[in-house]
C-alpha cells in the first residue's frame, strides 16, 4: 500500500494512540445518549421536586414544601402502604417460579413444550395480562365471581372491594413473575453439577433436604437474580394497577408510581414538582436494593479479577 | 438431575405425572384459554349470559370488527415504528460499549460500567418529568421516534451489561494475537469480536423486541394520539371505549399479544439465553 507522507505522520500518531483512545471513541455515543436520558433526568427531577411547576409556564421556588405535604397526605401514605404490601408478596415468585422449575425439571416426552407454555405469561404485555384478569375478576359473570359464588352463596367483585383490590392485583402481577422466576431456575437446576447429586444420594440425602443442602446453594445466583428482578418488578408495578382500576376503588389500589403519574399528569392539572417528590422518595426506596445488588455485584467481579 | 427423573420411578409414579402435566398447565393458563376462547364468542353468547361454556359459533368475524372498528392496525404499525428501530439502535450502541469495557482497562471502567447497570433498575417515574420535557423541546413529543430515542437510550443500560460480561469471556488471546500482527483497533472489533458476537446479538434482540413492543407506561406518557401510539397504550385506550365488549377486548388482546408470542416461540433458545444470562456460574 503506498501513502503519502502527511497520513503516514497522522497514521503514526494514531497508531501509538489508539489503544486508549480507541475505547473512549467507541463509549462516546452510548454515554452521551444515556448521560442525556437516564443520567441527567435523575438530578433534574431532584431539582423539579422543589418546586411548583404545572409544565409550561415559570416554576415557583418551594423549597421542602412538596415534601411536607407529601407527609400530610393520605393517598401518599395508600400508596406507601400498598408498595410495601407488593414487594413482601411479590416476593412469592420466587419459590413459586422455584416450585414450578422442579416440577417441570423432567426428561418425558413433550416437556419441553410445557416448559415454554408456562413461561407463555412472560412474553405476554402486562397491558394484555390486566385484561385477561379484569374479565377473570370481573363481576357478575367472571370467573372468579362464579367460583365464590357458588361456594359461598355471595359473589366477591374483587377490583370492586377497597379491602381486596391490591391482592387481586398482585396476584395478576405474581403470574408472568413466577413464569419469569420459574425459567431462571429451570436453567439454574440444568446446571446443577450431577456428581454433587450423586454423592448425596449416597449418604442418604433426599427430598426438602436435599434441596435445602444440595441444591439450593448452587441455585444462588439463580436466586440472586430472581430476587432482583422481582424487586424491580414490585417498585414497577405501574401497567397493571393503571389497566385494571386507575388506583380506584376511591385510590386504595394506588401505588407510589401510578400516583406519581397521577399528579404529575392528571386531569385536574399538572403538578410535576409534587409527582417529581413522589419520584424521588420511590427513587430513593430503590436505591437502598440498588445498592446492595451493585455492592453485591461489584464484590463477585472483585472475586473473578 | 433434580428431582430424580419420573423414569426411575415406579409406574403409577409416572402415570400420575403424565396425568398432572396437562392439568397442571390449563390451570396454569387459564386466564389466557378463557380470553381466548372469549375473542372468538359471539356478541350474542355474552348477550345471553354464555360466558363460560363453549362458544355456540365461533365468531372469527370478532377479529375483522376489531380491525374496522378500531385504529388498532395503525396501533400495530406504529409499535414497529418504535420496536425496529429500538433494536437497532440499542445493538449498534451496546456492541460498541460493551467492546469498549469489555476488551480494554482503564481506570474509569468499572465505573461506567456499573452507571450502565445501576440506570437499568431506576424506576421510570425518576425519569418522567425531565424526559417528557426533553423529548418536548427537541419536537419529538407524540411522535414515535421521541419513544424509540428513549427507549435507545433505556435499553443500551441493559444490553451494555449484557454484551460486555459476554464479550469478555471471549478468549483473549485472539484479541492479543491480532494486536501482535499489528491489526488496527478498529478493525479487531470489526473483523474479530463482532462476528463472535452473534448468539448475544440474537438473544438481545429478541429480548429488546419484546420489552419494548410490551412497554405501556412510556408509551402513555411520550404518545397522545391513535396516529402515534402502539398497541399497548392503544388497547387501553380501546379498553375504555368498549365498555363489556368483551369479545373484542379479548380479540384486540390477542392481536396486540401476538407478535412477541410468534417472535418468543421462533427464536425460543436465543430469548432464554438472554433473560438467563448470569442464572448460572
Amino acid at each position: 500500500m503506498s501513502v503519502t507522507s502527511s497520513e503516514t505522520r497522522q497514521r503514526s500518531w494514531w497508531r501509538s494512540n489508539q489503544q486508549w483512545l480507541t475505547p473512549w471513541l467507541f463509549l462516546t455515543p452510548g454515554m452521551i445518549m444515556f448521560a442525556l436520558y437516564v443520567v441527567w433526568p435523575i438530578f433534574e427531577s431532584f431539582r423539579i421536586s422543589f418546586y411548583d411547576w404545572d409544565g409550561l409556564g415559570e416554576a415557583q421556588w418551594l423549597g421542602w414544601a412538596n415534601y411536607q405535604e407529601l407527609f400530610k397526605d393520605r393517598a401518599f401514605k395508600t400508596s406507601l402502604k400498598n408498595n410495601v404490601i407488593w414487594l413482601v408478596l411479590y416476593m412469592l415468585a420466587v419459590p413459586m417460579g422455584l416450585g414450578i422449575a422442579i416440577f417441570l425439571n423432567q426428561t418425558v416426552r413433550g416437556i419441553r413444550i410445557y416448559k415454554s407454555l408456562f413461561f407463555f405469561p412472560f412474553v405476554i404485555s402486562q397491558v394484555v395480562v390486566g385484561l385477561m384478569f379484569s374479565w377473570f375478576y370481573a363481576p357478575n359473570f367472571g370467573l372468579l365471581y362464579k367460583l365464590t359464588e357458588f361456594l359461598t352463596g355471595k359473589g366477591i367483585a374483587v377490583l370492586a372491594d377497597p379491602d381486596l383490590v391490591t391482592y387481586g392485583i398482585i396476584a395478576a402481577g405474581l403470574w408472568p413473575q413466577i413464569a419469569y422466576c420459574m425459567i431462571l431456575y429451570l436453567t439454574g437446576l440444568n446446571n446443577v453439577a450431577p456428581d454433587q447429586i450423586e454423592a448425596a444420594r449416597l449418604d442418604g440425602a433426599k427430598g426438602f433436604k436435599m434441596l435445602w443442602y444440595v441444591i439450593l446453594p448452587q441455585l444462588r445466583p439463580a436466586t440472586f437474580i430472581a430476587v432482583v428482578v422481582t424487586v424491580i418488578g414490585a417498585l414497577r408495578s405501574f401497567d397493571l394497577v393503571s389497566i385494571m382500576t386507575n388506583g380506584g376503588p376511591f385510590g386504595s389500589s394506588r401505588v407510589l408510581s401510578y400516583y406519581m403519574y397521577e399528579q404529575a399528569l392528571s386531569e385536574y392539572g399538572y403538578r410535576m414538582g409534587y409527582g417529581a417528590a413522589i419520584a424521588v422518595i420511590l427513587f430513593l426506596i430503590m436505591m437502598v436494593f440498588i445498592s446492595g445488588f451493585i455492592w453485591k455485584m461489584v464484590r463477585d467481579e472483585r472475586g473473578v479479577n | 438431575m433434580f428431582p430424580r427423573p419420573v423414569d426411575q420411578a415406579s409406574p403409577l409414579v409416572r402415570t400420575a405425572y403424565q396425568v398432572a402435566l396437562p392439568i397442571a398447565l390449563i390451570l396454569w393458563l387459564l386466564p389466557l384459554l378463557g380470553v381466548a376462547l372469549t375473542s372468538v364468542r359471539p356478541s350474542s353468547d355474552l348477550a345471553a349470559g354464555n360466558y363460560f361454556g363453549w362458544p355456540s359459533s365461533f365468531a372469527i368475524s370478532n377479529y375483522a370488527e376489531v380491525f374496522q372498528n378500531s385504529p388498532i392496525g395503525r396501533y400495530i404499525f406504529n409499535s414497529f415504528k418504535v420496536t425496529i428501530p429500538t433494536v437497532i439502535g440499542t445493538l449498534v450502541l451496546s456492541c460498541m460499549t460493551g467492546f469498549a469495557l469489555g476488551v480494554y482497562r482503564f481506570r474509569s471502567n468499572i465505573l461506567i460500567f456499573f452507571l450502565f447497570v445501576a440506570g437499568n433498575f431506576v424506576p421510570f417515574q425518576i425519569l418522567m418529568v425531565p424526559v417528557r420535557d426533553l423529548t418536548f423541546n427537541m419536537g419529538l413529543y407524540n411522535t414515535t421516534a421521541g419513544l424509540a430515542m428513549f427507549h435507545i437510550a433505556f435499553q443500551t443500560g441493559f444490553c451494555t451489561l449484557f454484551m460486555r460480561n459476554f464479550i469478555a469471556a471471549l478468549p483473549r488471546e485472539l484479541i492479543e494475537a491480532a494486536r501482535v500482527e499489528g491489526v488496527a483497533e478498529w478493525k479487531i472489533f470489526w473483523y474479530i469480536v463482532l462476528p463472535l458476537m452473534r448468539p448475544a446479538i440474537a438473544a438481545l434482540s429478541v429480548l429488546v423486541f419484546t420489552f419494548i413492543w410490551n412497554d405501556f407506561f412510556w408509551a402513555t406518557v411520550l404518545t397522545t394520539s391513535a396516529s402515534t401510539q402502539p398497541v399497548t397504550a392503544g388497547l387501553s385506550s380501546l379498553n375504555g371505549q368498549w365498555i363489556a365488549a368483551w369479545h373484542l377486548v379479548s380479540a384486540g388482546s390477542i392481536i396486540a399479544a401476538m407478535p412477541p408470542v410468534l417472535m418468543f416461540f421462533l427464536m425460543q433458545k436465543h430469548f432464554i439465553a438472554g433473560l438467563t444470562l448470569g442464572a448460572v456460574k
